[in-house]
Formats: C-alpha cells, sequence, structure tokens
C-alpha cells in the first residue's frame, strides 16, 4: 500500500498542499478544541475533524518520505522535516484528546500547560538542573569515563590482568547498578556527592569493556608494522591503537551520556537536599502536580539530547576517518 | 584448546600433569577471573574493617568499655548495621532470608525476588513482542523507516528510568495495579535494544543473496521468512540480553517510591529507610544472580533455537 501512495504522491506540489491542509487543519482544531463550550465535550463532528487531519497527516508523511530530489541540501531538509512532521503530530493528537476528553490535570496533562508550567517556574527548573547535572552528573561522568579508560590502560599493558577482569566487568555490566544508590547515599551524604558517586560506578564498566574491545581492533599487521619501525608499546598505543580504539571509546561515551542523567536522577529518589531533579520529580508527583513533573521530564529529555549531540559532534570530530562517517 | 591431541610419538611425561593444570589455568580466562574475584574480597574485608571501625570504636567509647584494637577489629565485621557489611554477613542473611524461611513468606528473599522476576518477564515479552514487530515495519516500509526511526532513537535520551515510579502512580490512578505498571516499564526499556538489533538483523542480507531470491520469484513474505528472519537471529539474540538485563532493572526501579509491598525495589527502599544496610546488600546479591540467571537463560534459548535451525552454534 505503502508504494502505491508513494507513487500516487510523487509530486512535491502534492505533497507540498497537503503538509500546508494538515497544518491549517490542525491549527483550526486547536482554537476549537480550546473554547469552553468544545474543552471537556467535544462532539463527533470534532472527532470526524480530528480522524481527517490524522489521515491527511499519515498522506503528508508517506508523501515526504517517498520525495526525492537531486540536491543535497534539500533532501537533508526533507529527512529532518519528515519526523518532525510526525513528531509534532503526536503532540497535536496528545494535546486534542487530553483536553477533548476533559482529562484530569493530575493524570495527564496536556502539553500546552506542560509549556506553560516551564514558562512560569524557569528559576526552580534551572537550579534542579544545575543541582543535578552541572554537578551531579558531570562530575561522575568525568571520573566515572576517565577511570574506566585508566583501567582499560592498565588491563591491556598487563595481559593477566585483562583476561581476570573483562569476564568480571562483562558480569558487572550487566547487573543493576543503580540499586546502589541508596548504599551510596549512605556513604556521601544527601547532597550532589552521592549522586556523582552513583554514576561514576554506573559509567565506568561500559567505558571499561568498550575500550577493552577497542584496543583489540587494530590488527596484527598494523602492529607488526610499527614494531618494524621500532615504536615501542606506548608510541604504538598512542599513534596506532588508541585512534583504531575511539569509535569504541566514544560508543562507551554516548551509552554513558544517557546513563548517567537516569544514574543522577534515580538516586535523588533515595535522599536529597530539596533541590534536583529526581526530589522535583518525586515531591510533585505525590501531590500530583503532574504538569511539573512533566516539565522537568522535558527538561531531563532536552538536557540528555543535547549531551548525547555533543559526544556525537565530538566523535564526528574525532573519527572523521571511520566508514560509518566518511560518506 | 588444543589439549588431549598429543601426538602419540611423544613419550608421556611422569609428573607433568600438575604444572600442565596450573599453566591452562594460568593461560585460560578460569584462573585470572578468580585472582580478580578473591582480589575484590580482600579488598572487601580490608574496606569494611576501615569503614566501620570509627563507628565501633565510638559506640564503645559510648558504652565506657576500654577495647583493644583487636576486639574492635572483631566487631567491625559482626554489626548489626555497619556502614559496609562483610562479604560473609551478607551470606548469612542470604541463608537466613532465602534457605530458613518459607518461600511463600513475605520476609523471604525468593518471594520478592519472584515478584521482581515475574514483572521482568512479561514486560521483557511485550517488549521484545514490539520491538520486533516496529523493526519489521521500519525495515519494510519507508514512510515508518523515515518517520519513526528517529524518534525510536531520540525516544532512549528521555530518561524513563527515572520516571518510572511516577508512571506507576498514574496508572495505579487508573486501575492499573500489581503486574502491569511494573512490566510497562520494563517493557519500554527493553523495546529498544531490540528494535535497534532486529532492524541491524533484517538488513544483514545483503543485495546479492535478495536478488538471488528474486531470481526464485520469491514473495516479499517468502525472502522475509526464507531469508531475512534467520539472518537475523545472531543480532535478536544479542539484544535480547541486552534487553532482559534493562528489562530487569527497570522493574527493580518500578518498585521504589511507589509503596510498593513486594519485590526486590521495595526490599532496597525498605532497606534504605531503616538503615539496614545487610538487608540492602543481600537484596542486590540476589538481584545480580537473578540477572545472571535471566541471561543465561536467554543464552540458552540461543543455542536451542541456532541448533534447530541448523547453524553452527
Amino acid at each position: 500500500m505503502s508504494a502505491f501512495l508513494q507513487r500516487r504522491l510523487a509530486s512535491p506540489a502534492k505533497v507540498a498542499w497537503l503538509v500546508a491542509l494538515t497544518w491549517v487543519g490542525c491549527v483550526y482544531a486547536l482554537g476549537l478544541v480550546h473554547q469552553p463550550d468544545v474543552a471537556g465535550n467535544a462532539g463527533g463532528g470534532f472527532w470526524a475533524l480530528v480522524l481527517a487531519l490524522w489521515i491527511t497527516a499519515t498522506l503528508s508523511v508517506a508523501g515526504l518520505a517517498g520525495l526525492k530530489t537531486r540536491s543535497k541540501t534539500a533532501q537533508a531538509a526533507i529527512d529532518l522535516f519528515t519526523p518532525l512532521l510526525f513528531g509534532a503530530f503526536l503532540f497535536f493528537l496528545w494535546e486534542v484528546v487530553v483536553v477533548g476528553f476533559g482529562v484530569p490535570g493530575a493524570l495527564m496533562p496536556p502539553p500546552s500547560a506542560i509549556w506553560e508550567r516551564i514558562l512560569v517556574s524557569g528559576d526552580l527548573l534551572w537550579a534542579d538542573f544545575r543541582q543535578t547535572f552541572l554537578k551531579g552528573v558531570l562530575a561522575g561522568y568525568a571520573i566515572g569515563c576517565l577511570s574506566g579508560f585508566a583501567v582499560a590502560i592498565l588491563a591491556d599493558r598487563v595481559p593477566f590482568l585483562r583476561r581476570g577482569l573483562l569476564p568480571v566487568g562483562n558480569f558487572v555490566a550487566a547487573l543493576p547498578i543503580i540499586g546502589i544508590a541508596p548504599i551510596m547515599v549512605m556513604w556521601f551524604g544527601f547532597d550532589w556527592q552521592s549522586k556523582a558517586a552513583v554514576v561514576v560506578v554506573m559509567t565506568f564498566f561500559p567505558m571499561l569493556v568498550n575500550t577493552v574491545a577497542g584496543l583489540e581492533e587494530a590488527s596484527r599487521m598494523e602492529r607488526d608494522l610499527m614494531r618494524s619501525y621500532a615504536a615501542g608499546y606506548w608510541e604504538t598505543l598512542v599513534k596506532l591503537r588508541l585512534p583504531a580504539a575511539l569509535p569504541f571509546v566514544f560508543n562507551a561515551l554516548k551509552i554513558n551520556s544517557t546513563l548517567a542523567l537516569i544514574g543522577a536522577i534515580v538516586a535523588e529518589f533515595f535522599g536529597t537536599p530539596i533541590v534536583g531533579m529526581g526530589f522535583r520529580i518525586s515531591a510533585e508527583a505525590a501531590r500530583l502536580g503532574l504538569d511539573m513533573v512533566w516539565a522537568v521530564i522535558a527538561l531531563a529529555a532536552v538536557a540528555g539530547s543535547t549531551f548525547y549531540g555533543l559526544v556525537a559532534l565530538a566523535e564526528r570530530a574525532a573519527t572523521f576517518w571511520h566508514p560509518s562517517i566518511r560518506r | 584448546m588444543t589439549s588431549g591431541t598429543s601426538p602419540t610419538t611423544s613419550v608421556p611425561l611422569v609428573g607433568a600433569a600438575r604444572p600442565g593444570l596450573l599453566g591452562k589455568l594460568w593461560r585460560g580466562n578460569l584462573g585470572p577471573v578468580l585472582a580478580v574475584v578473591a582480589a575484590i574480597l580482600v579488598i572487601w574485608y580490608v574496606a569494611a574493617v576501615l569503614m566501620n571501625w570509627t563507628g565501633v570504636s565510638e559506640r564503645f567509647g559510648r558504652m565506657g568499655q576500654e577495647a583493644t584494637a583487636g576486639t574492635i577489629f572483631w566487631q567491625t565485621m559482626a554489626e548489626d548495621r555497619p556502614m559496609l557489611p562483610a562479604p560473609h554477613q551478607i551470606l548469612v542473611e542470604l541463608d537466613k532470608t532465602i534457605l530458613d524461611v518459607a518461600p511463600t513468606s513475605r520476609r523471604s528473599l525468593v518471594h520478592h525476588a519472584v515478584e521482581t522476576i515475574s514483572a521482568t518477564l512479561v514486560g521483557f515479552l511485550m517488549g521484545s513482542a514490539l520491538g520486533v514487530l516496529l523493526a519489521v515495519g521500519i525495515v519494510h516500509l519507508r514512510t515508518l523507516q523515515k518517520s519513526l526511526m528517529p524518534w525510536v532513537i531520540s525516544s532512549q535520551t528521555v530518561p524513563i528510568l527515572a520516571i518510572a515510579p511516577i508512571i506507576v502512580v498514574v496508572l495505579g490512578s487508573i486501575g492499573l495495579r500489581g503486574l502491569i505498571p511494573k512490566a510497562i516499564i520494563s517493557a519500554y526499556l527493553c523495546f529498544f535494544p531490540v528494535t535497534i538489533g532486529m532492524v541491524k538483523g533484517l538488513e544483514a542480507p545483503d543485495r546479492l543473496q535478495r536478488d538471488l531470491m528474486r531470481t526464485y520469484s520469491a514473495s516479499s513474505w517468502e525472502i522475509f521468512w526464507k531469508l531475512r528472519l534467520p539472518a537475523s537471529l545472531p543480532y535478536l539474540f544479542a539484544s535480547l540480553k541486552v534487553a532482559i538485563a534493562i528489562s530487569l532493572v527497570g522493574a527493580i526501579v518500578a518498585e521504589l517510591p511507589t509503596g510498593a509491598q513486594a519485590g526486590l525495589g521495595a526490599r532496597l527502599l525498605a532497606g534504605s529507610y531503616y538503615g539496614q544496610t545487610i538487608q540492602i546488600w543481600s537484596a542486590l546479591v540476589v538481584a545480580a544472580a537473578c540477572a545472571a540467571l535471566l541471561v543465561v537463560a536467554v543464552g540458552l534459548v540461543e543455542k536451542v533455537v541456532t541448533k534447530a535451525m541448523g547453524g553452527r552454534p
């Protein structure tokens, strides 16, 4: 069916009309649903409109996905716009369903209410962000990744240690490490140090396992070549094996960027000063202030994606030679 | 590896068995792993003595008792609520809560572990099914690949684990209680690695192999069943191992601040409220054992399936 649709929707003009139609329809429906007599008891006509919009939105996404242009920038723009339209429509559905059916805000707030909450309580969110992310996450991430890397180098230098540490590391990496959070809170107190400690333990093992695997990446031939150049262990490490290991190291850095945020937030459930994203989530959830909970989640999602994106950018800059990046 | 294939012409060396065994241990992985584990245990005991020292000596001081260093040393490994319990204390607690009480009792760790594992398994099944379905859709429909795939990836930067307890609360207020909310968290966590791995696996057959199928005039349905699916199995099982481990993490965290009565997460939280460190550690050990057990179970299923499909194990 998809192929049929794409043949029917091959012309950019048709797709542009569909997108514009969906857009106007969605804006109209949003205006309609927020009127006091519609909100909470929207009638059949309104839901028919939403259903029609759903169909046009599906058609426009299908049409956009099928568009092919010669120009590289235009193709990149289309590839970016397609998922954006898809996501925007999901948010539209969320808003319309929640407002249209009058779902109580304590159960599921609409996106508009969450956005208002973000605008109103910027100071509070910034304080939480500073406490959890800038202090706990970044400190723990740096210490955990660096020590994982250092131990990996040490394990590489001492083969006995590598054969012993690697199976143990692989085993520990699969364990529910998050469970040590209450112990760390007991040892390091309520403030950000205990959250950083949890993050250190969570990020250490992925880094260790990945770096050790990456150091195996340089082939026998390449190592022999370095030997024939009379390069010593350290020279071979710095000039051949570490660069070859970089894709693995960055893989660990990316995995760790999401793990770190999760670790810090969950650790705050076990005890915290009265600031921090995890504290805000559990405190607001207890008094059913779900708009604030979702605002913190949105903040965490933006922080997490930005962190991940920065690591990915650094990866592009550092491993420009790798086949997956070189086009 | 090559042991046991000794050439028949060589004279068997008398007394060579012991160094051979030791050498094999040394060269294989078992020896080093045992050494590392032993080192961890030694460090653990030393840390236990050091971390509990001040607490113990202060208590002796408060009680007005003269205590020699020896008395304090032994007391550091026998505390009721130590900063860090010694490994044998955890073993004793495990023995008490697993072997000494009936598995159905609220005091039994088996009861709590079963509670958590059942949520883990239900969530794992739901999540893996969703993951496989999404992957099949993404591989076959260009629209889905273009519009859904970026959201599948960015869904993972939302620290969903951190809001798991709240999702449990919300689901509870619309009448879903007990196993299902925890399973939903687990499912959300484990669909992602399955989708990513399965997409990779379904696209593993290259152009040449797909063209061969076309020359056999195979429909895309047949290509899926006879080429893509078998080719994707190694990728699928690798992701399933990751998925079941995160699924357990999800189930444990979902039990945290929601007042769950049973489960390893509830056990952790109760231990942290009352400062029962030995209880926390024994729950952690059981959680680790469960994780290992589940991953090994997936590995066994992989072996059986690979063998049944005619693959070489």
